[in-house]
């Protein structure tokens, strides 16, 4: 009964452990030497959390109910400011010491925070729709990144620091899994730990009750915004270590992707369900799809996307019958 | 005379034709070539495909969804189009080109359709899957590449003009193409469709409230399904044109628009929660778009700057219309208090 219990509650994240699962034994039968390589794990370690961070973002708007599509021009202007910074302390071909990796950090943070509260802001006091005002917001970011680099990309400013990031611990555990590790500790303690997890999931489930109950409905959608602000950023400067390069137009298909991932991983799209735990697995779950593919040289990598697409309508799909189910139950025993 | 002028104060399609006027003076201002033949037919063709996305987009908008899968519907069913009548050494008339492309528009609408009208998914979450899936399949199973060369009706029709405008000053002379002539049609059919039959008005009534539409008898899951094949339909001729004209079949340049025809869509006045819009307005906010896309070179701002203008132009223009819905509100709050209280 109580294990019933567990699975109901987590119906999603087991439906990911097992397509996962079933992914690794596929993948044990055909290109074991291949595919099980700790070099092949440590890239796929290395490079989901720039899409990961995002996806947390996409997750924590999604829970109230909206939607961020402006993670990705956050994360370009990110990695383009940051880029120019480093010119301007190091000279194109200078040096930049470690002492500013920290301040590159924060830098992406103030930029993160900043433009994470005007989405805030136009969505909680001007009132435009989340999908509207931060696509717009992602169309206002991208335009400025064009202008600011004639929509080439900056690729000669000091390495030091996309050296330092793109590295491994001990060559074990990658700078950017570190990273991914920190957010989604720092987000789940948010949505678990706190009353902001919850005020949020109230939030998505009726704004009016949310109001009702005396939450500051527009500080939570201000602290939303802002939060995956700061990870869309994070995200940027993880992209521009594995680039080592930024440009206005990189990683353009990461608005669908974290979409994807977030919905795959269990969230509602009409908000107040979520769990992290099924989206930190949808997140793994894309890579390891993306590297397993890869690894057969016969079949197209665009296949990926045919696959990642169908598996989103098919997760709906099931979602709809077993919501059914649920609702067929609750009914006999009224 | 006075009543009716009120009535058209309370529109957002003035407010959009308003800065529609404003922008094209402007440039008119600078440059002095925007109130020029050529420069209109310019404006002209190029509002052919973007209008007829817009037009799609619009009946799903008001039907209460998003639709992001077109670029990646036209794309596909204008490649294989394209593919197929190359591999037969077609050298017909357009005729078949477009029939072809219609089915295959269908199909691929009744896909979205499916999942959205019958299985009353997000319309969102299901086009963003059906765009990947449409993508995969162009790119992966089709194996697309650039064609670099057309069958020859497709190309006529892209590139005969029904007539042609010479600017006397620069001696530029623009051809006004003949699928403009196909836009006329979808437009008018769309009105027609949306404002004077049963069916059309279903999809109001569905975007205003499904419970209730459903109550006053509208059969809400088949409305949505036709909805998208018809939807699918313009999309797909859309993306042939879109060929047609460009004389070369590219797979992958037309995606990316959604994001700039829903913001026209919604400029125009369209309620993003759907049920209410109007045509001229889409029409009027996709033009914008348009404008701002073709002609800010005319006024010396250079083509880096577009995108920051089309992204506050976004910002502002749904700014503006979502602070008028606080202000209503509030203005209707205060009447009823004031009731209240004279009660």
């Amino acid at each position: 009964m109580k294990l019933q219990k567990i699975y109901e509650d987590n119906r999603h994240v087991w439906r990911l452990v097992v397509i996962m699962a079933l992914w690794m034994v596929f993948m044990a039968l055909t290109k074991p030497k291949k595919f099980y390589t700790f070099n092949n794990f440590q890239t796929i370690a290395s490079q989901f959390p720039e899409f990961g961070l995002m996806s947390l973002g996409v997750m924590l708007c999604m829970m109230t109910g909206g939607i961020d599509l402006s993670c990705v021009g956050m994360a370009n202007i990110t990695a383009i400011i940051s880029a120019m910074w480093m010119i301007k302390l190091g000279g194109e071909a200078g040096v930049v010491s470690s002492v500013y990796f920290p301040l590159i950090f924060a830098l992406a943070i103030v930029i993160g925070a900043l433009v994470g509260l005007f989405n805030g802001f136009l969505i909680a006091k001007i009132r435009i729709p989340p999908i509207l005002a931060t696509l717009g917001v992602n169309e206002l970011l991208s335009g400025i990144s064009i202008a600011m680099t004639d929509g080439a990309a900056v690729s000669s400013f000091p390495k030091e620091f996309t050296n330092a990031v793109s590295s491994s611990i001990g060559g074990v555990l990658p700078v950017r899994l570190l990273v991914f590790i920190v957010c989604t500790i720092v987000v789940w303690f948010m949505l678990e730990r706190t009353t902001y997890g919850t005020k949020l999931r109230l939030l998505g489930t009726s704004e009016k009750v949310a109001l009702y109950s005396g939450l500051n409905t527009n500080g939570l959608l201000l602290r939303t915004y802002m939060s995956s602000g700061i990870l869309s950023a994070l995200g940027g400067l993880m992209m521009l270590a594995t680039y080592a390069s930024a440009r206005a137009d990189y990683g353009s298909q990461y608005t669908l992707q974290s979409i994807l991932i977030v919905v795959l991983g269990g969230v509602s799209p009409n908000g107040g369900k979520g769990k992290i735990s099924g989206v930190v697995l949808a997140i793994i779950l894309l890579k390891m799809f993306e590297s397993g593919i890869n690894r057969f040289q016969n079949v197209s990598s665009y296949y990926i996307s045919l696959i990642w697409g169908g598996v989103l309508i098919l997760a709906m799909v099931l979602d709809y019958f077993s919501g059914k189910g649920s609702e067929r139950k609750i009914r006999s025993a009224s | 005379m006075q009543k009716s002028l009120k009535k058209l104060v309370g529109r957002s399609e003035l407010y959009i034709f308003l800065i529609v006027l404003a922008l094209c003076v402007l440039i008119q201002l600078r440059s002095g070539q925007f109130f020029t033949g050529n420069n209109l037919v310019d404006i002209a063709s190029a509002m052919i495909v973007p209008g007829m996305f817009a037009i799609g987009e619009f009946m799903v908008i008001i039907s209460g969804g998003f639709d992001v899968s077109f670029p990646a519907l036209a794309s596909l069913s204008a490649y294989a189009t394209t593919k197929l009548l190359l591999d037969q050494n077609y050298t017909g008339g357009v005729w078949l080109p477009i029939l072809i492309s219609l089915c295959i528009g269908a199909i691929l609408g009744a896909f979205n359709g499916l999942f959205v009208g019958y299985f009353n998914l997000n319309a969102m979450i299901v086009t963003l899957g059906a765009s990947s899936v449409f993508k995969g399949f162009m790119q992966g199973t089709l194996n697309s590449k650039q064609l670099a060369v057309i069958p020859s009706g497709m190309k006529a029709f892209g590139t005969s003009a029904l007539f042609t405008s010479t600017n006397p000053v620069s001696g530029l002379s623009s051809r006004m193409p003949v699928p403009f002539i196909a836009f006329v049609v979808v437009l008018a059919a769309a009105w027609f469709l949306l404002n004077k039959t049963y069916f059309g008005r279903g999809i109001y009534a569905i975007g205003g409230n499904p419970a209730s539409a459903k109550a006053a008898g509208f059969n809400v899951k088949r409305t949505k399904f036709l909805m998208f094949v018809i939807v699918g339909m313009i999309s797909a001729v859309a993306g042939l044109i879109r060929v047609c004209m460009m004389q070369q079949c590219h797979p992958t340049n037309m995606l990316g628009m959604e994001m700039n025809i829903i913001a026209g869509v919604v400029l125009g006045g369209t309620a993003i929660a759907g049920g209410a819009g109007s045509l001229t307005g889409c029409m009027l906010g996709t033009l914008l778009i348009v404008i701002v896309e073709n002609s800010m070179i005319l006024i010396g701002v250079p083509t880096t700057w577009k995108n920051v203008f089309v992204g506050a132009l976004i910002v502002l223009g749904t700014g503006v219309s979502a602070y008028q819905v606080i202000r209503a509100n509030r203005a209707a709050d205060k009447a009823r208090t004031i009731t209240k209280e004279a009660a």
